[in-house]
């Protein structure tokens, strides 16, 4: 069937079938391969992206419940005019190392921030709890979003 | 990863279309709301409908209202909704206190309420919380809507007493004056589900407990409550002995089984110490006490 | 506070310097396999057996060969005819790639089925109809050598019982006499669950079969494309040179993406079967119960001590389960891997080993999951045993190490099962943690909040790592050398291209080699290009695990680069017209002797090379050099780590309040990247400890084929880590780096499970074996322990 999804504000029409995940229209029709996927069992959240400005798991969305909202992904962060702040604090504060989880993790400090601006680093902990890392210990990633809230915050 | 097998899909844009359609596919359909109790269970294959009726566009049914002495949850309303809403804070620290350990973060911003009940899990814990607040489910069929307690909805495990043509659409919640609520939970890590997981609620007068509700989760407690150790409460004084009696009773009536989360006799201990942990959170909220 | 010291090499390109591979992967730009689309590409979906041991009756594909996007399936049979059913393994056995006669591990590959689409492939494993007649499964490593067992290997010829080897270092008689006459002896039974690496990117390959050029080109999540190509080389019969593979951006490692896995040669053969690309990427139920495992050692440990605390031996009994083939990746002389260097960091008069590997109806692996072989283990056993040893003497478990530690002078250090430990300076790291953590406060605590019924544990682990393998002498994986190589080509504008045979999974070495490559150059950083994971591109080697990216090949960066600074040398002569001797390197040129101001840096002799610049005779032109870094010894970082945990007696819950780490891993060249590795390593401690296991039931059915059940700990889990660090360089480094990828996943543990159990020191509890869940400990603190790795009814 047919899904109309703005990605990134650019307007997408695709005829797919009604179990194909959010992920993989994002990934293998549209070829944004920004986000990831690592599970089966909606834990991992290297699939995350903005729905209608909401971070979700787009392995545990099906696309054509984003049928007419709009998506945001990584390749949506900053510009070309410059990166986010976010993801300058990922790389000053060496918050990623092999990049897979990178993507949904900066897409949700970037919601937090958008929400939050000052955060504590137990706020930041609290916000990537379903997200999961296996090279940095999270440790760094906290300071990254702490260094993105302290050097222009809001993007 | 792993997808989901063939499917189709209809989406419901009134509470009476997706009757129309339950009424139509009847239970070769499932509803689909947030989709995070269903969508991984058809990507393991172990759920396999035929059709999803998709009522996210039923902005209708998402809401939290405060109508006299009640709270009225609709079906629709994401766990997140629930954990920031201030009324329901204010009335109901249990379900704050539940929703902060419910999943994740991201996963709360899409699951909903009514989903999760109606996925029915035997270690869910909104039927624990929903159980201990005495509350009562709303369900929309061709019939008209009808009433059901909470501690009547669940039939076993992964089963409601929701028909096949029939939609859960509201929660309500009395409020009830002198009350104060908490939820106990362990798990093996954030975000798991409990091990074993108590919710309590209790209304006072002066100092005797005039009601209790108890909730139990994953310990294999009938309809997710522990009635006995309510009835034991019922007029006594809310002291350390009491609540820890309560306990006693509660684990004696539960029963848990061994498997990967812990062992059988883990469990039952769990549902004791648990459920004093609740009450006496209960008990000091109700009495306007910093927790 | 923290000491800090870069000793040998201040200031330069070394430091911690931001990185240069992080512009794509914060864009989204990175490419890992999954990414990867090629037109006409099939998609691959394996078919796994449900049961544990099964004889296989029949395998019917019709009806998925019917499905109308399905375009091959290839079973067990099919690849029987082409000789590629079984398929060598990294220890020299043989594992199959399809079953043919039998099924030995939930889990284990049946069918390869090849679609249009994932979807549609996954869709038509459900068509392939498999019969089976059970057998009872051997899932219990303890019951692996009964007589009864059932035997798991039949296929090989002459085989009737499940022992793989029986393997022993030091010295029986002296330790045996050693604990004799001890004083005191404390024996332990432990269990090192089985866990897994799990990277968040699963395993997975493109392969690209040319039928017009006979050339196969892979994109394959491969620690190590070189070793994977000759095996791919040897199975296949295909030539090397026609044999390309690219290890892109890969998600991790941890040493799950070594071995070679029955999907990449199923991709192979359905590639050249159906003459398109052909791309297979794993689920995690899949990563979880097939690939390779880490641990599993059933362990028996005992230390013998004077009663005033002076530890004089230790002595292990292992049972070591490999699953249903032995696939674990070590140097082949070492079975156990590096297991004998049980001895820690303590000076003993002797010790002894012996482990026994065995075949059981589970997933094939053992060596993975940042165990630097087997190193994990060892440091467990006896950090464990010397906190059981503190207990049973009454002693501060951080003085009787203080006590017992080597001493600076006795470096090298050789212990009592042959390893040569390089340098070391261990008590100032003990030191230097018990400072941070602010220790002797800590028990002050302890002790305070022990009276209000409250539970604190602290828990300290001191370990020597041995990394870097290894010498041409004594190592080899399937006969070949760990050696590996280094390209140095150095452009006529003086800017450098770095080939390496290794292959970074997140460690950065984008970054750090060309800091290494800068540093010996007088060149920064951006001047200089690493190219890894690319079989055309890059000198043969052995691969990155065992922490030994920065010891090996690290070296042979810094061979080339200083062959490339001594040619630069004769030819900044030739420019100055003057003898070589009048030259000297500083400040990271060559320079006149007695006249500083006159010299040449590397982009001017480079230019000056390209040129037409007469040279001396036997000067060949141009600056590139080459080397390939055979490793005299390994390298041992080492540390001392210390956490702090609270315990909750009524419900078992554990929380880790502090963790304190002091590594040092000799020179550190880009301290940020090295923090980095500890902090995950961590991590990986307090998930070992806690909660990450993969269990089986009776019937060998694995319970953990998930992250539901396989638990890895989340941002809530990991306290904000303290770290300090020393240096002291490695003697035989040409750099003196050691090496720290494995470092904390090796020290955390022990500290994490010491911690708990101090905590429950007042409830009579010994030891408790991982992973501690809620679960586990209550029942620790009943006296009536659960058994971690079998779900037995």
């Amino acid at each position: 069937m047919k899904v109309t999804v703005t990605v990134n504000n650019a307007e997408y029409v695709r005829d797919v079938e009604p179990r194909l995940l959010l992920i993989h229209l994002l990934r293998d029709e549209l070829g944004l391969t920004g986000s990831h996927w690592g599970c089966d069992t909606s834990n991992c959240g290297a699939c995350v992206v903005w729905l209608d400005e909401t971070p979700v798991k787009s392995c545990t969305v099906l696309a054509v419940m984003a049928d007419g909202r709009r998506v945001m992904t990584v390749e949506g962060l900053g510009s070309r005019a410059g990166l986010d702040p976010v993801q300058q604090g990922f790389t000053q504060c060496h918050g990623l190392q092999c990049g897979f989880c990178t993507p949904g993790m900066m897409l949700t400090a970037r919601w937090l921030l958008d929400h939050n601006p000052d955060p504590s680093a137990a706020e930041v902990r609290e916000a990537i709890s379903g997200q999961i890392c296996r090279c940095t210990g999270y440790e760094n990633i906290v300071r990254a979003v702490l260094w993105a809230a302290k050097n222009g915050g809001t993007g | 990863m792993q997808v989901p097998a063939q499917v189709e899909y209809e989406k419901a844009t009134s509470i009476e279309h997706a009757l129309t359609l339950l009424a139509r596919y009847g239970s070769a359909a499932r509803v689909l709301a947030g989709g995070h109790s269903l969508i991984p269970m058809m990507k393991l294959r172990l759920a396999q409908p035929e059709v999803l009726i998709d009522i996210n566009g039923i902005t209708d049914l998402c809401y939290i209202n405060l109508t006299g002495a009640q709270l009225r949850i609709g079906t629709l309303t994401r766990h997140a909704q629930l954990l920031q809403s201030q009324i329901v804070g204010e009335h109901f620290a249990i379900l704050h206190d539940a929703e902060r350990v419910i999943a994740d973060p991201i996963v709360r911003n899409w699951g909903t309420v009514g989903g999760s009940l109606c996925q029915a899990d035997p270690s869910e814990d909104l039927s624990a919380a929903f159980a201990a607040m005495k509350g009562t489910m709303v369900i929309h069929g061709p019939d008209g809507s009808r009433e059901v307690s909470a501690r009547e909805f669940h039939t076993g495990p992964y089963e409601t007493v929701v028909g096949p043509a029939e939609m859960l659409t509201e929660i309500n919640l009395p409020i009830r004056p002198g009350g104060g609520s908490g939820y106990q939970k362990v798990s093996r890590r954030t975000g798991d589900w409990p091990v074993g997981a108590a919710g309590a609620a209790v209304w006072l007068s002066g100092d005797t407990i005039a009601d209790a509700g108890i909730g139990l989760t994953a310990v294999g407690a009938i309809h997710f409550a522990a009635a006995e150790a309510e009835e034991y409460l019922r007029g006594r004084a809310a002291t350390q002995e009491t609540l820890a009696t309560a306990g006693e009773i509660a684990a004696k009536s539960c029963r848990p089984v061994t498997d990967q989360r812990g062992p059988a006799d883990y469990k039952r201990h769990l549902a004791r110490e648990l459920t004093t942990r609740a009450l006496r959170l209960a008990v000091t909220r109700a009495r306007g006490q910093a927790a | 506070m923290i000491d800090h010291r870069q000793e040998h090499h201040e200031g330069g390109p070394y430091g911690a310097i931001p990185r240069k591979e992080d512009a794509r992967f914060v864009r989204g730009q990175g490419t890992f396999v999954d990414d990867i689309s090629l037109p006409g590409m099939l998609h691959g979906a394996i078919l796994r057996s449900p049961l544990a041991h099964a004889r296989i009756i029949s395998v019917d594909a019709t009806a998925a060969l019917a499905h109308p996007k399905v375009e091959a399936v290839l079973t067990g049979a099919d690849l029987a005819e082409r000789g590629l059913a079984w398929m060598p393994t990294l220890s020299g056995d043989v594992q199959a790639v399809l079953a043919t006669d039998k099924v030995r591990f939930q889990g284990q590959e049946l069918a390869f089925v090849v679609a249009r689409d994932r979807y549609a492939a996954r869709d038509a494993l459900e068509l392939i109809a498999v019969e089976y007649e059970p057998l009872p499964p051997l899932v219990d490593a303890k019951t692996a050598l009964a007589e009864d067992a059932p035997l798991v290997r039949d296929d090989l010829p002459g085989r009737t019982g499940n022992r793989i080897f029986d393997w022993t270092a030091g010295d029986k008689t002296a330790t045996d006499a050693v604990f004799s006459t001890a004083d005191v002896t404390v024996s332990c039974d432990m269990i090192y669950p089985r866990s897994h690496p799990a990277p968040l990117e699963t395993c997975g390959i493109v392969a690209a079969w040319d039928d017009v050029t006979g050339r196969l080109t892979l994109w394959s999540t491969s620690q190590a494309p070189h070793a994977h190509r000759t095996m791919y080389a040897l199975i296949t019969r295909l030539p090397e040179h026609k044999i390309r593979i690219v290890s892109p951006d890969l998600g991790g490692g941890f040493g799950n993406k070594v071995p070679v896995y029955p999907g990449y040669l199923c991709a192979i053969a359905a590639s050249i079967v159906t003459r398109r690309p052909v791309k297979w990427v794993e689920d995690r139920s899949e990563n979880l119960m097939s690939t390779t495992f880490a641990r599993d050692y059933h362990m028996h440990g005992e230390i013998a001590a004077t009663a005033d605390g002076r530890i004089l031996g230790l002595r292990a009994g292992v049972l070591a389960d490999h699953g249903a083939f032995n696939a674990t990746a070590q140097p082949a002389r070492y079975p156990a891997g590096f297991f004998h260097i049980f001895t820690g960091s303590y000076d003993l008069e002797a010790a002894f080993c012996e482990v026994t590997g065995v075949y059981t109806n589970k997933a094939p692996g053992g060596v993975a999951y940042s165990c630097s072989f087997r190193v994990t283990e060892a440091v467990y056993l006896v950090e464990r045993l010397v906190d059981m040893l503190a207990r049973k003497l009454g002693m501060d478990p951080a003085q009787l190490r203080m006590r017992n530690l080597l001493r600076p002078e006795q470096f090298p250090y050789t212990c009592a099962t042959g390893w040569q430990y390089d340098s070391g300076d261990y008590p100032r790291a003990l030191a230097l943690a018990m400072d941070i953590a602010g220790y002797d406060e800590l028990r002050r605590e302890q002790a305070e909040r022990r009276s209000r019924g409250e539970y604190m544990g602290i828990g300290i682990s001191f370990f020597t790592e041995g990394v870097g393998a290894g010498p041409r002498a004594h190592m080899d994986i399937l006969g070949l050398a760990m050696v590996d190589g280094a390209d140095l080509r150095v452009h006529p504008t003086g800017k450098v291209v770095l080939a390496v045979s290794v292959q970074t999974q997140g460690q950065g070495h984008e970054t750090t080699f060309a800091q290494i490559v800068a540093h010996e150059l007088g060149l920064t950083p951006d001047d200089v290009e690493v190219v890894h994971g690319d079989t055309d591109r890059t000198p043969f080697g052995l691969g990155t695990y065992g922490s030994r990216s920065t010891p090996v090949s690290g070296a042979a960066a810094v061979m080339a680069a200083r062959k490339v600074r001594d040619r630069a040398r004769l030819v900044a002569a030739a420019m100055l017209e003057l003898s070589p001797d009048d030259l000297e390197w500083a400040d990271g040129k060559w320079r006149v002797r007695g006249d500083p101001d006159r010299g040449a840096g590397i982009a001017e002799i480079a230019m000056a090379a390209h040129s037409s610049l007469e040279l001396p005779d036997g000067v060949e032109s141009h600056l590139d050099a080459s080397a390939v870094y055979n490793p005299p010894n390994l390298t041992f970082p080492f540390g001392a780590y210390i956490c702090v945990t609270d315990v909750d007696p009524a419900t078992g819950e554990v929380k880790v309040r502090r963790f304190i780490a002091v590594d040092d891993c000799g020179v550190r060249i880009n301290p940020m990247i090295v923090e980095g590795q500890v902090h995950r390593g961590l991590a990986d401690g307090v998930g070992m400890a806690l909660m990450q296991a993969i269990v089986f039931d009776e019937s060998g059915n694995c319970l953990g084929g998930s992250f539901m059940d396989y638990l890895l700990p989340t941002a809530l889990e990991c306290p904000s880590p303290e770290l300090g660090a020393t240096v002291t360089p490695s003697p035989h480094h040409p750099i003196g780096a050691k090496g720290i990828g494995e470092s904390a996943t090796v020290g955390s543990p022990p500290a994490v499970v010491n911690s708990v159990v101090d905590a429950l020191a007042p409830f009579g509890v010994t030891h408790a074996d991982m992973p501690l869940t809620p679960a586990n400990v209550w029942r620790a603190i009943q006296g009536r322990p659960v058994r971690p790795d079998l779900a037995l009814s």
